[in-house]
């Protein structure tokens, strides 16, 4: 037992002998729970999880004897948690609309049957290893809940409990460690956030994680297992490119992690999520999502933890076997938080106030993505993506920097893009993807061999454009030659008709691969037959005056992904819209005066 | 505890005193001074020790005589009474009358600070409130729950603009009597004060505003109270009375650097700008106070006007305050140097929550796109403006000429209204229709061919 010496925002300083960094205390009459960040002699210094308001030097403290862990078993799925795993509808129907401090509520529900269905392969005496199946949960529909040995436990079977309905608080298994002890396994066990669940060896990460994104897909892929970062100023619409890949990606588990957004845009999710079908199975979306939410208001410490609580929940399901996706919105929160308690502390401030360790923190934070062969000996993946807000948008800012260094998928959001109405406002100048090499196997493999040459060349043109647009800038649009200006136009075709993506119109929000390589391919041809024609002598105000122009555009949403036939006679229909222009300049002895009109023949 | 007075005070320095000899006050406690002329001063502890408390003293520490002050810790958070009596009252930003009227008496007392809502209880903001600016309505508008704050500079007429959304803002429909707004001022000139004053009873809202003012020269600690009472007093108009409230809070940049001059008085270390690390939770903590709750009638939305120093967007003020709030609507000097009131620049002003809030259900079906159509074709407009300031207007194209028309018309007349004029949101959108109409249809790509066929006015190009 200890008692409060003194108490300064969330931090408070206890005389508590004997403690260890990183230990739980619960602190004062109301019993708000923190964790030990520092000890002096006798003395701790703890951070709360909690308002510290009332707390009062001479109440008792004490030592809980953990660090700070997640229960991790049947319950998580469908479930939204606070910055430190208290369930969030418990907590609701415990205290009501308002989170009131010092409430306890365990993780998962003690009370809830599950039908266990023990694994045959394990028998009384045979030997087990951390991270072996012992048996499933058929938590929801969509997902088979694997129940673990825990990573440190391994000995002899004594006893398996057989198939039938258990709650959390039931002893599922015996085993007999090897110094003799005896172990009870229930289906849940615990995890300290702060240390990586072991793992039997990292894997090349091989297959892309497709989000239906045209932009993320075709154009900077992210792998299952991969590292990515989206920055973006605030309106660049960061959190609307998250409830997309959220919503649409492939992976089978995911996790969203709030750490210190908005409370009305965590009510959208939670409102939202639950509506939503998943595209992949048809059933509710929630079957397969967890969410953290730790919204702006609620406590800096807790921000703090909210994050390793939402990757360790990942790599609980990884150890199943699953690939999982976790989005944590934002990191940047999260460096703040960390500023803000290293502040209090005292420590010496480096850059824009935050200390020393950011680096060192967030690449390790980040190292906890990857595909692994698991414990168990299978496959399973944490594809790790992190929002980064940087102020005033500007990307030299710390978290952005030492972001950059540490992915391999940089997804970078702007601000002109934004304001332009260009969503989602993925700059291709500013965006990298380390993976091109290996997603191009997959591409090839699966939708068509010239995906890396086609989005390289789609590239080339953007990018070209983007210099000629300086100059029109400068001296105006007249002063282009043709060729540029098809140049500008058919960029401004893949702009529009590509990289514009629109999160509300059904047909358009998601994209399968294929049809985002078909309308790839197809806006290059426009592109190429085009410039033919230029070469040949046609102006390009000709060309961008053609009715084709204005379809190609709408073609993403008149056709969805299930329709990709109707998407297909289109595109086999370009070369026709170009064939009264080209027979004019191929036969240029025979000029139409109604060219323009004849170009107006093709279907819309 | 509660009855002891201490005389134990044994430094005092810009708002803050140091007790000394004080066994176990709470955290967060308020606090009572008596000073030598017997005049009570009020506090709150900001840092508690077995030995020394820290006290921020709202009435600030002018002429404290530390040997004769009598401090009492009253072991309980600041709180503010709260009753529907509250409506139509002037109170300064501790929460005491300054209209001369009697202090409010309930036996319904709220600690100020307010608990965090549990993200699974909240609702989503949905309806239109409509605030009669086009600006605003037809391009950035406002829903029910949301928060929107006002970027300002020195000299703009943001406080105008706060006033005429004060005196317009509206529900559409049948609950439009049960629309009351809590207006706070924070560091505001005596001036200012009255400007919003006079401006709120002559157009006869009054008596359904509540008012907490801290004028410019009155103690910088009040000012981190004043927005805090405020939103206690709407939380109770929302969700105990169930009014739909508008709270607008005006300048949360005083606000911002009252919480830095107390922080470097605590000896806090800077992170931006010398603000506290913490601006970003502490300015979380007030704006995320608005909103819906699931099963309450009622909802706060909130209105933070704030100048940017030097006009400078990515300051940490406006900057924290952007990732905390749903949009902004920002006011810009380029056109209110051309005379154009409300300034507001279209272009980075947004308001994130608008898709739910409008549309079929709520304000017309057009008007989704009609937004989305009048950003593009304005920033489009404004691409050709830059154009012209460099090759001359005499070498644009006829098409581009027609964008340089659009641009000017946009601005004087979408943006430009007078400031008692309420324009309903259908003005507002046939407005946009009859600029929109002088653009050919094919330069209109975001809005459906059964809307250009319904509204566009000008000829089929």
């Amino acid at each position: 037992m200890g008692i409060i010496l003194e108490v300064n925002g969330p931090l408070v300083k206890l005389e508590l002998p004997q403690t260890v960094i990183g230990e739980q205390v619960r602190v004062g009459r109301i019993g708000l729970i923190g964790e030990v960040i520092s000890r002096d002699g006798n003395t701790a210094l703890a951070q709360l999880y909690e308002d510290t308001a009332g707390l009062c030097p001479g109440e008792e403290a004490e030592g809980l004897g953990w660090p700070l862990s997640v229960e991790l078993g049947p319950g998580l799925l469908g479930a939204i948690f606070d910055g430190v795993q208290r369930p969030l509808q418990a907590v609701r129907e415990k205290s009501g609309d308002r989170i009131a401090r010092g409430v306890s509520v365990p993780a998962l529900p003690r009370d809830t049957r599950w039908h266990f269905v023990p694994n045959p392969e394990r028998r009384a005496g045979s030997a087990l290893v951390g991270g072996d199946v012992l048996g499933t949960v058929q938590e929801t529909e969509s997902i088979q809940h694997r129940i673990l040995v825990p990573p440190l436990i391994h000995g002899e079977l004594l006893e398996l409990a057989p198939e039938g309905d258990h709650t959390l608080k039931d002893v599922i298994a015996r085993v007999k460690q090897a110094d003799g002890r005896i172990e009870k396994l229930h289906l849940f066990h615990r995890w300290p956030v702060r240390t990586p669940r072991p793992y039997k060896q990292r894997d090349h990460a091989v297959a892309p994680l497709i989000t239906g994104q045209r932009i993320l897909d075709t154009f900077f892929p992210l792998l299952k297992g991969g590292k990515a970062a989206i920055p973006g100023p605030f309106g660049a619409g960061k959190t609307m490119l998250q409830q997309q890949i959220v919503r649409w990606c492939n992976a089978e588990i995911v996790i969203f992690v709030g750490c210190g957004e908005r409370g009305n845009e965590l009510t959208d999710v939670l409102e939202f999520m639950p509506k939503l079908k998943d595209p992949h199975t048809g059933r509710p979306l929630m079957q397969r999502t967890l969410m953290v939410a730790n919204s702006s208001n609620m406590p800096v410490v807790a921000r703090e933890a909210s994050i390793y609580v939402g990757i360790t929940l990942a790599e609980y399901f990884r150890d199943q076997g699953y690939d999982v996706v976790m989005v944590a919105d934002s990191t940047s929160r999260w460096a703040e938080a960390l500023r803000e308690v290293s502040g209090r502390l005292g420590h010496m401030p480096v850059e824009e106030g935050y200390p020393a360790y950011l680096g060192s923190r967030l690449a390790a934070f980040y190292e906890r993505a990857g595909r692994v062969k698991t414990l168990a000996g299978e496959h399973g993946s944490v594809t790790l993506i992190g929002s980064v807000s940087p102020p005033g948008g500007d990307f030299s800012e710390p978290v952005t920097s030492h972001t950059k260094e540490i992915v391999q998928t940089f997804w970078a959001l702007s601000k002109e893009l934004a304001d332009a109405r260009h969503y989602p406002a993925v700059d291709w100048l500013e965006s990298f993807s380390g993976y091109v090499g290996s997603a191009a196997k997959w591409w090839a493999e699966n939708i068509d061999s010239k995906w890396e040459s086609a989005r390289a060349e789609a590239l080339d043109l953007l990018g070209a454009s983007e210099e000629l647009q300086r100059v029109v800038n400068l001296v105006g649009v007249e002063a282009l030659s043709s060729e540029q200006r098809w140049t500008l136009e058919s960029a401004d075709l893949i702009k529009e008709g590509l990289l514009q993506q629109s999160a509300i119109d059904d047909a358009d929000s998601f994209a399968t691969p294929e049809k985002q390589f078909a309308l790839l391919a197809a806006f290059l041809e426009i592109n190429h037959l085009g410039m033919k024609l230029v070469k040949l002598g046609a102006p390009a105000r000709r060309l961008i005056q053609m009715p084709l122009m204005a379809q190609a555009r709408r073609w993403k949403n008149q056709h969805p992904s299930d329709d990709i036939a109707g998407l297909k006679a289109k595109i086999a229909a370009i070369p026709d819209a170009f064939e009264p222009l080209l027979q004019e300049y191929t036969h240029p002895a025979a000029p139409s005066i109604t060219g323009a009109a004849a170009t107006g023949a093709s279907t819309s | 505890m509660k009855n002891l007075e201490f005389r134990t005070a044994t430094s005092a320095q810009g708002g803050l005193v140091v007790m000394s000899d004080v066994p176990g006050v709470a955290a967060g406690s308020r606090v009572q001074l008596r000073d030598h002329a017997g005049r009570i001063r009020s506090g709150q502890v900001i840092r508690t020790a077995n030995d020394t408390v820290l006290v921020e003293v709202f009435e600030g520490t002018d002429a404290l005589d530390l040997e004769r002050t009598w401090v009492r810790f009253l072991d309980e958070p600041f709180k503010l009474p709260v009753s529907r009596d509250m409506l139509g009252r002037v109170f300064n930003g501790s929460g005491l009358p300054r209209d001369g009227r009697p202090p409010i008496i309930s036996a319904d007392r709220r600690d100020v600070n307010g608990e965090p809502l549990n993200p699974a209880a909240r609702a989503y903001p949905r309806e239109f409130i409509q605030t009669g600016i086009s600006a605003i309505d037809g391009m950035n508008a406002l829903t029910r729950g949301q928060k929107l704050p006002i970027f300002s500079g020195g000299g703009l007429p943001h406080n105008r603009v706060a006033a005429q959304i004060v005196r317009q803002a509206k529900l559409l429909g049948e609950e439009a009597s049960e629309f009351v707004v809590v207006f706070a001022a924070i560091g505001a000139s005596h001036a200012d004060a009255r400007f919003f004053q006079e401006s709120f009873e002559e157009s006869g809202v009054l008596n359904k505003v509540v008012m907490f003012l801290n004028l410019a020269d009155e103690p910088v600690i009040e000012r981190l109270l004043t927005p805090r009472a405020a939103l206690t007093a709407a939380e109770y108009l929302a969700f105990d009375l169930d009014y739909h409230v508008l709270v607008v809070m005006t300048d949360m940049t005083a606000y911002a650097e009252a919480l830095r001059e107390v922080a470097v008085l605590r000896g806090d270390v800077p992170a931006r700008k010398g603000y506290p690390g913490y601006l970003y939770s502490d300015l979380a903590e007030l704006y995320e106070r608005a909103g819906r709750i699931q099963n309450h009638h009622g909802s706060i939305t909130l209105i933070p006007v704030l100048s940017m120093p030097s006009d400078d967007i990515t300051h940490p003020i406006p900057d924290l305050t952007g990732y905390i709030t749903e949009g902004q609507i920002v006011l810009g000097r380029e056109l209110a140097n051309q005379g154009i009131y409300p300034p507001v620049t279209v272009l980075p002003s947004l308001s994130r929550l608008m898709k739910d809030g409008i549309g079929k259900n709520f304000t017309r079906e057009d008007h989704p796109h009609v937004a989305s159509q009048l950003f593009a074709s304005y920033a489009k407009a404004l691409d050709v403006r830059g154009l012209a300031a460099i090759i001359g207007a005499e070498d644009l194209s006829d098409s581009d000429r027609r964008y340089l028309q659009f641009a000017e018309a946009f601005e004087r007349q979408f943006i430009g209204q007078g400031e008692d004029e309420d324009r309903n949101v259908h003005e507002t959108l046939n407005l946009a229709w009859d600029l929109l109409s002088m653009l050919p249809h094919d330069a209109l790509t975001r809005v459906s061919e059964d809307e250009l066929a319904k509204y566009h006015k000008g000829v089929v190009a």
